[in-house]
């Protein structure tokens, strides 16, 4: 009995919540008394394998065929499956990213598993799994047990710290005849690759309404970008067709949890809170002291977003000896 | 083409949680109910593919008695008929398999779904459907283009900084995304109308769920902190205080 992570690869990268799937799924192994394998799946990938022994994984399987070059559910459905029997795998660890949520259902669903979604809390009583995950976007937290023998989770990025450790990997290519994709990827489109993801950044410059028009926009961006970090938006400005709706935090938008929080010109709607109060450090910069944003910041400043903003940028790169 | 919406009631986002005296439910004695803001995308696309290559769309909820007022809503849309798969109280069952099942019976070209459902967030329904119905689908797609005639489908899905375009047959099952269309208002005629469009109640299919919530948590309030000087004043202040004790930057 095992327990395997499904360590995410894009263009032949590992993502960072890859080597946070094989940390945890290590942690569950060693409480379990189980071993723990990883599985990888693409295109030419067997070389990438090993690098999955520093995260604990003493096994990885290897599917690999120019056909899953492109993520597609069917065909890394039936991978990771093909994975799960070879591994005797009792518990499936997924990362909950755009790949991950779309990936884990189906694997679910093939293996009669029970699934726990985005889960932020994992330990184990009594040999058992008992999980932790946010619903409402983290206005409130279901504690919950998988009751089938095979289980499969998938874990929200940027939560479960990825260990380095020292160890290898033995890598097991497996040969696996796939069945014909019905749903196949022709393209994927990404925008831009410096571009840091909202629920993977680590500093979040979020704006609303306090911005007065999509054209001072540019202040908010230059913060972020001398920050390092992602941009945000409320959903009164996405609505607005200000920015797009990729960029919306709160409950019909994004939820997220980074280091740092920035909320420039967003009064604080509850839905905006449930998407970003989880985050470690919050700062609020209105113009309305009574904004319900200051009631969950750490550090408040009242004033005009447009008037402050280019001052924050500047003293932040003056800092950072730039 | 024949359309089903899968659609679920929910509490609306400005809900603020109280947890149930069983501490394992949500208490709902005070919440108002909508849509799921993610299927209203779904009802919309459903209802613009109909009009633009004909067909019938149909409205499938899983939920109590309750959840009629927001069937009516999404056929003031222009949604043709509904099922409700009535339930007692919470669901003990596994939705999906009810919603599989059902589906089964009702020979559609394309099952539509939000992305998630703003209450539980899981974002699985529309996957798990599709295995259990062995159909091809699409997640968090925010453009679709449909050929009814080649029986195709060209799906973009949202991706971390990007988008994934899928080419895929019908019959098929999308989740839809915000960014894919603007859901109409109903109008009056479609509020008139909507009262009498079929809507059949039956009892879903109950198979024991395979996962149990054990118990419900409100997260750790968070205090307000200090507030720094007034406007450009504030600006050092804060710049240390991120840079010294919050140490962030």
């Amino acid at each position: 009995m095992s327990v395997l992570a499904f360590a995410e690869q894009r263009n032949n990268t590992f993502r960072k919540s890859a080597f946070e799937a094989v940390s945890q799924a290590k942690i569950l192994a060693d409480q379990l008394g189980k071993t723990i394998s990883a599985v990888v799946v693409g295109s030419n990938v067997e070389n990438m394998a090993a690098e999955l022994g520093k995260y604990g994984a003493s096994k990885v399987y290897v599917v690999q065929d120019p056909t899953l070059s492109n993520y597609s559910t069917e065909g890394y459905t039936q991978a990771v499956c093909e994975a799960v029997a070879k591994a005797e795998a009792s518990i499936v660890v997924l990362p909950a990213t755009a790949m991950g949520k779309d990936l884990g259902p189906r694997v679910a669903g093939r293996l009669k598993a029970g699934i726990a979604s985005d889960v932020t809390g994992l330990t184990v009583e009594g040999g058992r799994l008992q999980i932790t995950r946010p619903m409402m976007a983290g206005k409130v937290f279901q504690k919950m047990i998988i009751k089938t023998e095979k289980q499969v989770i998938s874990l929200r990025p940027n939560v479960f710290r990825a260990t380095e450790a020292s160890g290898a990997a033995k890598v097991e290519v497996l040969s696996v005849s796939l069945n014909p994709i019905r749903a196949v990827v022709k393209e994927t489109r990404v925008e831009s690759s410096k571009k840091v993801e909202l629920t993977e950044a680590d500093t979040i410059v979020s704006g609303g309404r306090g911005l007065k028009a999509p054209e001072n926009w540019d202040l908010l961006t230059k913060l972020a970008e001398a920050l390092g970090g992602a941009q945000g938006a409320s959903r009164a400005v996405v609505d607005a067709g200000w920015r797009p709706h990729e960029e919306q935090v709160g409950q019909t938008g994004k939820t997220v949890s980074p280091q740092l929080y920035i909320a420039v010109g967003i009064s604080g709607a509850i839905q905006h809170l449930a998407g970003m109060s989880s985050s470690k450090t919050i700062v609020a910069i209105n113009n309305d002291p009574e904004a319900p944003i200051f009631k969950i910041s750490d550090y408040g400043l009242v004033g005009d977003a447009l008037e402050v903003l280019p001052e924050l940028t500047k003293q932040i790169l003056k800092l950072k000896g730039q | 083409m024949n359309i089903v919406v899968c659609m679920k009631q929910v509490p609306d986002s400005e809900t603020r949680v109280k947890i149930g005296a069983d501490g394992k439910s949500l208490d709902l004695s005070s919440v108002n109910f909508v849509i799921n803001p993610h299927d209203e995308f779904a009802i919309e696309e459903a209802i613009r593919l109909k009009e633009k290559h004909g067909g019938e769309v149909t409205v499938l909820t899983l939920g109590p008695d309750r959840a009629e007022n927001d069937i009516r809503k999404a056929l003031a849309m222009g949604a043709d008929k509904a099922v409700l798969l009535r339930t007692e109280g919470d669901f003990q069952g596994d939705v999906a398999i009810a919603l599989a099942e059902q589906i089964k019976t009702m020979g559609s070209d394309l099952v539509l779904f939000g992305k998630q459902a703003i209450d539980e967030d899981s974002s699985q329904t529309a996957q798990l459907v599709a295995e259990y119905l062995d159909l091809p689908c699409v997640t968090v797609v925010v453009k679709l283009d449909a050929d009814p005639a080649a029986k195709r489908l060209t799906a973009e899905r949202e991706i971390e900084g990007g988008t994934e375009v899928v080419e895929l047959p019908l019959p098929a099952v999308i989740g839809t995304q915000k960014g894919l269309n603007e859901p109409r208002l109903p109008n009056l005629k479609g509020i008139m109308a909507a009262k009498k469009k079929p809507l059949e109640k039956k009892e879903p299919v109950n198979q024991a769920s395979k996962v149990e919530t054990v118990g419900l948590e409100l997260p750790p309030p968070r205090a307000a902190g200090k507030m720094v000087s007034q406007g450009l004043d504030g600006v050092p202040e804060l710049v240390r205080l991120l840079h010294e004790e919050a140490k962030v930057i």
